[in-house]
């Protein structure tokens, strides 16, 4: 059993990507570096045991990556997603030093494999890990594990003791027992708050019940809530998160990856009043899936039901759950609990409004509505042929946005301007410094893995300094 | 066809899996499977005999067990393989074999032995077998060559007739044509693939053995066992041709062909079988299924034991105990080659024609990838 009287140099909290990152980074300068993650061993890893690929910037490609990904481009596609949500100097620097991850990553244990199938689109700009994130993290704990770094699982911070800008003290549970465990400086990576339903009620009401939490249960933000209580700057909006079209049979926590439609360009998708709310046809899925999850959270009842008819079926990625199925659009509907008639009305309205075209899902095509609110303005054709589908969908909720500010040395901003002297953040608990809305597919993990590198770097240099 | 629910649990995790797919850089299952929709059952018994046990996916899987989704694929893989075994081998009441694989294979080999020392010491007679013998024919002295060679093809023909009928009954249940099954492309394929252990490289880093750190040493234990099974065939063979067409009659000189083929492959079949049975006994339990365990301790302890004996009798051919290690070998020998077709040695059949299925769509997919 770990020893935690031990006054050690550097604590990190959590125990994903960024905080792995983070303690193997420290352990390089500093003697005794300690990871606390808060979940069992077998859930370990937070919200990365879920993910599959990571974003960097490279000059030209290679066995793994089909093409180069500029500075400039990166840069460009980050500001468009946030809509200028960004700190300038901070997202350059994510995107400068994520230069050499593929070699970081891969001295670090991590093995990558080719695009996965249904990927394409992430071909170019991103590297995918062989076997997913929870081999990233195996890979990752097996280094920290020979570097040095102690790990302690099931080991959760009640308290962090702060006082004039400095940590001196963090309150552990662990084993059954409390232990107050000292370090010269301490990493916090212990995520957002998604988890954490209560705190989501404070801005969604009764609303937050509804939502799906695709991640895992243990990112409760305790630690977020502490630092910004003991006069951390925050950042981001509070309200805001992350959030795709799950499937609503899928558990309530943890679902990851399987849980997602994509079925949703290929018919229509109608709320709890059988009425459309949304264009399904907007964009190219991978470009719109992740508005879906915000849409469907503000609908009544949090839910709503993607449509479509034989045609369509075998169009998109296999999902989890089976689709509902029946002959009829009456019968499919009572099967959902939706009004018959009002589900008939709504496509026979859809159907009538329907120009001819040709289809095509590999491009924006010339199916399209007219007359119809809201349009649909791709890849809109006649729900007609039997048997009719329906998946049920809710609000699967990725990551908030809220989170802690910080400097480019990785040290949390204090409300009076001055940074901590020896408070870290990385990972999702400060990506609202860089993404503060919109999201770019496997961005997450680039900033906590880079800030993850800083935090563990300047924690250590405090520490042994 | 095996048991309906566990054919609806395969299914069950490889619609999880299709959803998913993180894992499809580690061997030939996952993109054969994402080949399809949905799954009928010969394509689950077909993806279950294409699992070479790896079991990186285990370890990598965000739904492995305690999560609700409960993903063990190894498990129910190995579940379905022994059931596939089971299925369809000849005759059907022989099929019961399978099911206690261990108790079969050591009870097996305990008659042989018994039988063979009861019918060598009752019909030579103690004093015969405890005088050692030298030069040519010493070993016909005590077990006579036909007595030697008849069974022993009796047996080989007869397990290679089952193998192949359970294997054409898999082939089929896949809805493989018999001219599909005479590929001579996809069978070369499959050969390389077989002979390379490719899928024993998982995604490049080996197999998740013993537990979750990814290893070599499984693939290479399985090599020292297979070549050194082939090397004691060609020693076997090399032997026959001395003693049919040159008329040289055994034992022969240490350094003969056969002798030293024989030795090699002895000295590499013990230290692969027992490496594989430590490593077994070392594993995590939670990706396997303990009929198959059974069945591949059986299967191993069995090989060992039987080039133990071999290595065994060249140390003593020239002494007074050659006699009774003869026997002893020949019946290890024996039960073997009876338990080969109901036992683990099955795997090289399906496995095999589940590679040449996986070449063949592997083939036909290709065209089609690269237009899209």
């Amino acid at each position: 059993m770990l020893d935690l009287t031990q006054a050690f140099d550097v604590l990190v909290i959590g125990g994903g990507n960024a905080g792995l990152c983070a303690a193997m980074t420290a352990k390089r300068t500093a003697p005794r570096v300690l990871l606390l993650e808060s979940s069992p061993e077998v859930f370990r890893g937070g919200n990365s045991r879920h993910t599959r690929d990571i974003r960097y910037m490279h000059d030209r490609g290679n066995d793994y990556a089909t093409g180069p990904y500029t500075q400039e481009e990166f840069w460009d596609d980050l500001r468009r997603v946030t809509g200028g949500e960004t700190t300038e100097p901070l997202a350059r620097l994510t995107i400068r030093d994520s230069v050499d991850l593929d070699e970081w990553m891969a001295t670090h244990g991590v093995r990558w494999q080719r695009p996965l199938a249904g990927t394409l689109h992430l071909a170019r700009t991103n590297l995918f890990f062989l076997g997913g994130g929870k081999a990233m993290i195996n890979a990752y704990y097996d280094t920290a594990r020979r570097l040095g770094v102690e790990v302690a699982y099931a080991a959760e911070v009640r308290q962090l003791k702060v006082a004039d800008g400095a940590f001196h003290f963090a309150t552990v549970s662990y084993n059954g027992t409390s232990h107050d465990v000292r370090a010269k400086a301490v990493v916090v990576a212990s995520g957002g708050f998604e988890a954490n339903i209560p705190w989501l009620r404070k801005y969604w009401g009764d609303a937050a019940d509804n939502f799906v939490i695709r991640g895992t249960k243990y990112n409760q933000g305790l630690m977020l809530e502490q630092l910004l209580e003991q006069g951390a700057k925050p950042v981001g909006n509070p309200r805001e998160f992350h959030a795709v079209a799950v499937d609503a049979r899928a558990p309530k926590f943890d679902g990851g990856i399987v849980t997602r439609l994509d079925s949703v360009p290929f018919g229509i998708v109608v709320n709890r009043d059988a009425q459309r709310f949304y264009d399904e046809g907007e964009d190219f899925w991978p470009k719109r899936y992740a508005i879906w999850g915000g849409l469907i959270a503000r609908q009544p009842g949090q839910v709503a039901y993607s449509i479509g008819d034989a045609k369509a079926m075998g169009r998109f990625m296999p999902s989890v759950f089976p689709a509902v199925e029946a002959g009829t659009l009456a019968e499919l509907a009572r099967t959902l609990g939706l009004d018959p008639a009002a589900v008939q009305a709504t496509v026979d309205a859809f159907n009538r409004s329907v120009r001819p075209g040709t289809f095509d899902a590999s491009q924006l095509d010339d199916c399209r509505s007219e007359g119809l609110t809201p349009p649909k303005s791709h890849w809109a054709v006649p729900i007609d042929r039997p048997p009719f589908w329906a998946y049920p969908l809710r609000p699967g909720i990725t990551f908030t946005y809220l989170g802690l500010t910080v400097d480019d040395c990785a040290r949390v901003i204090m409300q009076d301007g001055r940074p901590a002297s020896n408070i870290f953040a990385a990972g999702e608990v400060m990506a609202g410094n860089i993404l503060g809305k919109g999201y770019l597919a496997g961005f997450g993990l680039t900033i906590g893995t880079v800030f993850g590198r800083i935090a563990g770097r300047e924690a250590a240099r405090h520490a042994v300094s | 066809m095996p048991s309906p629910e566990l054919l609806k649990e395969t299914n069950r995790q490889l619609v999880i899996c299709n959803a998913c797919r993180y894992c499809e850089g580690f061997c030939a299952v996952f993109p054969a499977m994402e080949r399809r929709r949905t799954f009928s059952d010969g394509d689950l018994t077909y993806l279950a005999n294409l699992c070479f046990d790896c079991r990186a996916c285990f370890y990598a899987c965000q739904y492995a067990p305690p999560h609700e989704f409960a993903v063990n694929v190894p498990k129910v893989f190995a579940e379905l393989r022994a059931e596939t075994y089971r299925d369809y081998t000849w005759p059907g009441i022989l099929s019961a074999l399978y099911r206690r694989g261990g108790l079969t294979g050591g009870l097996v080999s305990l008659v042989c032995v018994v039988v063979a020392l009861l019918l060598v010491f009752g019909l030579k007679g103690p004093t015969a077998v405890f005088t050692a013998q030298h030069g040519e024919g010493a070993f016909y002295r005590i077990v006579p060559f036909l007595a030697m060679v008849l069974p022993a093809l009796g047996i080989t023909l007869y397990g290679f007739a089952v193998l192949m009928i359970g294997a054409v009954r898999f082939w089929r249940s896949t809805r493989g044509s018999f001219v599909e099954m005479l590929d001579r492309g996809a069978f070369w394929r499959a050969t390389q693939d077989a002979f390379s252990l490719r899928y024993m490289r998982g995604g490049g880093d080996g197999c998740n053995y013993p537990e979750a750190a990814f290893s070599h040493v499984r693939r290479r234990l399985h090599h020292l066992v297979f070549y050194g099974f082939l090397l004691d065939l060609a020693a076997t063979t090399v032997a026959a041709i001395y003693d049919h067409v040159f008329g040289w009659i055994a034992p022969y000189p240490l350094l003969s062909w056969p002798v030293v083929l024989g030795t090699i492959g002895g000295i590499m079949l013990v230290i692969g079988t027992s490496g594989m049975l430590y490593l077994k006994w070392r594993s995590d339990r939670e990706p396997t299924d303990r009929e198959m365990a059974a069945m591949d301790v059986a299967f191993l302890l069995s090989l060992s034991l039987t080039s133990l004996t071999g290595l065994l009798l060249l140390a003593v051919r020239e002494t007074a105990l050659m006699g009774t290690m003869l026997t002893i070998h020949l019946g290890l020998v024996a039960a073997l080659f009876l338990t080969m077709p109901y036992g683990k040695f099955a795997h090289l059949f399906y496995r095999y024609a589940a590679l040449i299925r996986n070449s063949i769509e592997e083939r036909a997919a290709a065209p089609a990838a690269a237009g899209h």
